[in-house]
């Protein structure tokens, strides 16, 4: 019984977690006239979210990740436009949208190096970009797609000028989003995911499909990557060319590390971490806080994640 | 797991104190405040720098008291993407509760902002931005730097009096090049002349080797061109470059390929080029040297035709804001329509139907005085109204 | 359609040189360094630098440019890139954006966001023209100087990796560095060199090309997908891998716009992912790396 129970510890939930999700929900209750930010501050957590799936656990290094995030929230928005604007189900159609381009791009990452998938992923983040902006009577162009009018949400709420309405979207979709991958992570996918990451020759060699597995993690991580850009759309009633550029690739996997990858609080207070400090920033230097965080990430990388917060480490040669 | 809690705990500290530090002190009742969206990094960091150095002008000229009350100014950087000017304009309407926001660097930042400003009822003042259908896109936008129909037109016109008759069109993809193209091309065949083909350039980061080679495969007239400010200088080297103008093709474009700002570092490869405008800061008037050495002296650059939407931009918010005394909403939006003043650039007026500006149109001619290069102008149409809007 | 093909080759052939310092880091020392175009960017503002403020001329400019980017990486070699070697892609990735915002961000404050402007002296500014109608080829002066001036170190660089013992120790540090460590071939400074001189090529090719392809903060994050493709595509163990590759990519580019502006820019990436699916370890990597 014993041995039952040491696998089944982790996933459960831990009291701290708890008490931070309350704190979460209470601070978007108190904290109303900065709605806006926090429904940034959500849909940023859900895409570093679906970014740790397969960068914390599968060990998969992509710098192209907005390419399902865009996907998202132009589907998102078109299907508003052109088709129903009631939210919900345009969130289901970027949703979808986004798992089958992960599904159809997974065939480019399962090989080569990690320069080869860095490049492969990029590529189909420009390809997405190019493609958006071609097709300029659809996508708006370099315009954006304009008049993406929400109908209520739930039949109910109408998404309001102040954004509280979208905010309380915006996070109840991430929590649903974090449950979800809890569970998975703790599942016998998620863990074979994370002896993946560690180990893919003793994965193979234990008789496990590693392809599959990939297909199924990368699949899953473009659904929430969608997800998160339909929500984007939806609750900015808008959508540019933007969201597939580069810097959304680049942030997101700044606040995925900021957080710490591999544990699934790592994407929300990255989340939180990051756009905080891009504001905070912004208002001290509006014009020149990219290089800050640039300074930071460079200082972060030379310290070595693990050893951030312990100081006393700083100065001693790192061990490999 | 040491360094995840340390993560959690500095991450939960550090959430909860910043968001501590975010409460803004609360504004006096006495204060008006404007809120001004410009990007001031990024591809337009050259529009934000002009049209914040004038609004400065205008505020140290005109003081920092309007309608009664004192004016407050904050400037909030887009760095020229959509959705962030989408966000600020939320955040100065519902948190600093703005009497009017101002400055769009590019159209897509304005047509974000077109539904906010609606929803709120916020008089939105478009200082930069350049497509015609800006205006239409809430009834409270009110616009004080120029649209390209209105540039795009004046050209054509003169083109086809100067015996051009046929033409290359290369405009950058988006919505001004749009019109810019359209309205060019509607004007030129209908006076007869022909439009050879209708190139395309990306808005971000094009290469213009390629397509200027079609142009010399074509082998028109004259090259008609609008590029966003930033653009032209790179345009014209390779112009030059290509051999083109030996070729016998002329280079006419909207003032925006010959900005001021940019013009003396593009060489002398630009001169003699015609464009048509609404701003030269060479233009020919008292008001218009009162404006530019008073810029000059303030800051090391030259005020281009942003410099003058902005600076015009303020004086409509100001004029709003006595006249209405201080009101908000839909009175100060109707006390910015219909306003006529005499601007640096020449007469101007807000037309009180389409809520679009109305002034003149030049045609000038790039020449060289006292060792800088100016866009002199040689020839106008007086009070030109948007053509895009009388469809 | 010659011109254009010329032109592609010009573009090429400087993708090639600002890359190639790239593609020889990736392949010696393992390491994926994004800021490479950083060091491009140097050299362009090296030049703009000495030629508008200073008065030197054009010739004088590129050498300059070449040695001080060197230096510079050198310097940075040294101090900050080598605790980084060893670690993981990721962390190794994460480094160099922050680098490269951090370059960005601080050329943005001294020099401006705006393009800056180079004149060309008279002598490059020519045009040469051959033929006419369809197949006439065109020939800009300055087009001509580069394909001539990279094409001559590509020869020389041949020569030094083929003929020299400096040649050989890097090839074989390249190799196996273990092994190479192991016969005493000092691989520490071997290292520092190559990325010297890599970055130097850089510089080199950013003051070369800074008429075609500006000098603005951005550069960097505008053409590092260029770089990166040079050297995915064409290998990170030879030169003539990235040089084929960079020709290719060049172009593929400039036909591309012209004949189909309407897909243009993204021919290139679409042909990139569809090579990498074919060969992953890149058209002329000679074995399966990692």
């Amino acid at each position: 019984m014993k041995a039952a129970e040491t696998l089944r510890a982790p996933s459960r939930w831990r009291p701290w977690e708890v008490a931070l999700w309350a704190l979460i929900w209470v601070m978007a209750l108190v904290f109303g006239q900065h709605a806006a930010l926090i429904n940034e501050i959500a849909i940023l957590a859900l895409f570093a979210l679906s970014l740790d799936l397969i960068l914390g656990y599968a060990g998969i290094v992509s710098l192209g990740h907005a390419a399902y995030f865009g996907v998202g929230a132009y589907s998102a928005a078109l299907f508003a436009k052109y088709v129903m604007p009631d939210p919900l189900v345009g969130l289901a159609v970027g949703t979808a949208l986004g798992a089958l381009l992960g599904l159809l791009t997974t065939p480019l990452i399962v090989r080569g190096t990690d320069l080869t998938r860095l490049m492969v992923t990029m590529g189909v983040a420009l390809v997405l970009l190019e493609l958006a902006n071609k097709f300029s009577e659809f996508t708006g162009g370099a315009d954006g797609l304009q008049g993406v009018v929400m109908g209520p949400l739930l039949g109910h709420f109408d998404f309001d000028l102040g954004a509280r309405v979208a905010s309380f979207y915006s996070l109840s979709l991430l929590f649903i989003a974090f449950v979800l991958m809890r569970r998975i992570v703790h599942s016998p996918l998620g863990l074979s995911m994370q002896a993946l990451r560690d180990n893919r020759l003793r994965l193979t060699a234990l008789g496990l499909s590693v392809n599959g597995r990939l297909a199924a993690v990368y699949t899953l991580a473009a659904a929430l990557a969608g997800a998160a850009g339909a929500l984007l759309a939806q609750t900015t009633g808008f959508a540019s060319l933007d969201v597939f550029e580069f810097h959304r690739s680049a942030d997101v996997m700044l606040a995925l590390i900021i957080g710490g990858a591999g544990w699934l609080w790592g994407g929300l207070i990255g989340a939180i971490g990051f756009k905080l400090m891009h504001d905070l920033l912004s208002e001290v230097t509006p014009q020149y806080w990219t290089f800050w965080i640039g300074l930071f990430l460079v200082l972060l990388m030379l310290i070595g994640r693990e050893r951030l917060f312990r100081p006393w480490t700083w100065f001693s040669k790192a061990r490999t | 797991m040491n360094s995840r809690r340390f993560h959690l705990i500095t991450g939960a500290a550090a959430a909860a104190a910043l968001a501590f530090g975010m409460q803004h002190a609360h504004a006096q009742a006495d204060t008006l405040k404007i809120g001004v969206i410009l990007p001031m990094t990024g591809q337009q960091a050259s529009t934000g720098k002009q049209i914040d150095a004038a609004i400065k002008l205008w505020m140290a000229q005109n003081g920092n008291k309007a309608g009664g009350k004192t004016v407050e100014v904050i400037v909030k950087d887009d760095a020229g993407i959509p959705d962030t000017t989408r966000r600020l304009a939320q955040e100065l309407v519902v948190n600093d509760k703005v009497v009017a926001l101002a400055g769009f660097g590019i159209t897509p930042s304005a047509l974000a902002t077109a539904p906010i400003a609606t929803q709120s009822k916020t008089p939105m003042v478009v200082m930069a931005a350049a497509t015609s259908a800006i205006t239409a896109a809430s009834p409270y936008v009110v616009r004080t730097s120029f649209t390209l129909p209105q540039a795009a037109v004046g050209l054509a016109e003169w083109a086809t009096k100067n015996k051009i008759g046929k033409v290359v069109t290369l405009v950058a993809d988006y919505g001004p090049g749009n019109d810019a193209e359209k309205y060019f091309a509607e004007r030129m065949t209908l006076n007869g002349g022909k439009v050879l083909d209708k190139l395309r350039t990306p808005l971000r980061s094009p290469d213009f080797a390629p397509v200027l080679q079609k142009v010399r495969d074509a082998a028109p007239d004259a090259l008609f061109v609008f590029l966003p400010s930033g653009q032209g200088a790179q345009f014209m080297k390779q112009f030059g470059e290509r051999g083109l103008d030996k070729a016998g093709i002329r280079l006419i474009a909207t003032g925006d390929v010959t900005d001021d700002d940019q013009l003396n570092d593009m060489g002398d490869v630009a001169l003699g080029v015609v464009s048509s405008h609404h701003y030269s800061a060479a233009h020919d008037s008292p008001a218009n040297k009162k404006f530019v050495a008073a810029f000059e002296a303030a800051n090391k650059f030259r005020p281009n035709f942003m410099a003058v939407g902005g600076y015009d931009g303020m004086r409509v918010i100001y004029n709003a804001l006595n006249a209405s005394k201080g009101a908000r909403g839909e009175a100060l939006l109707n006390a910015m329509k219909g306003q006529l003043f005499e601007s640096p650039r020449g007469p101007v007026l807000i037309d009180a139907q389409t809520r679009d500006i109305v002034q003149d149109i030049y045609i000038r001619k790039v020449e060289k005085k006292n060792g800088q290069l100016w866009n002199i102008e040689f020839d106008s149409i007086k009070q030109m109204k948007d053509p895009g809007k009388s469809k | 359609m010659l011109t254009l093909l010329f032109d592609g080759i010009a573009y090429g052939m400087l993708l090639f040189v600002l890359a190639l310092g790239l593609a020889v880091t990736m392949g010696l020392m393992n390491f994926i360094n994004l800021a490479h175009g950083a060091f491009a960017m140097a050299g362009g503002y090296i030049l703009v630098l000495l030629m508008n403020r200073a008065g030197w001329p054009f010739l004088a400019c590129l050498p300059a440019a070449f040695v001080l980017t060197a230096l510079l990486g050198a310097l940075l070699e040294r101090t900050i890139y080598r605790p980084m070697y060893g670690r993981p892609h990721l962390d190794q990735v994460l480094f160099s954006i922050g680098l490269t915002f951090m370059a960005v961000a601080a050329v943005d404050y001294v020099m401006g966001s705006s393009q800056q402007n180079v004149q060309l002296p008279d002598w490059l500014r020519q045009r040469f023209e051959f033929g006419s109608g369809a197949w006439q080829l065109g020939m800009g002066a300055y087009r001509v100087f580069i394909v001539i001036s990279c094409v001559a170190l590509a020869l020389m660089l041949q020569a030094v990796l083929s003929r020299t013992r400096f040649g050989s120790r890097l090839r074989a540090a390249v190799d196996d560095p273990r092994v190479a460590a192991g016969l005493g071939i000092p691989v520490d400074r071997i290292f520092l060199l190559t990325f010297a001189v890599g970055s130097g090529l850089a510089g080199l090719g950013g003051a070369l090309g800074a008429d075609i392809l500006g000098v603005e903060p951005s550069f960097p994050l505008k053409f590092m997908v260029y770089f990166l493709i040079v050297c995915a595509v064409g290998g990170t163990s030879s030169i003539t891998g990235p040089l084929v590759a960079a020709l290719a990519l060049g172009i593929a580019d400039v036909l591309g716009k012209y004949y189909v502006p309407k897909l243009g820019g993204f021919i290139v990436y679409v042909l990139m992912i569809a090579i990498l699916l074919w060969r992953p370890q890149g058209l002329f990597s000679r074995e399966a790396r990692r």
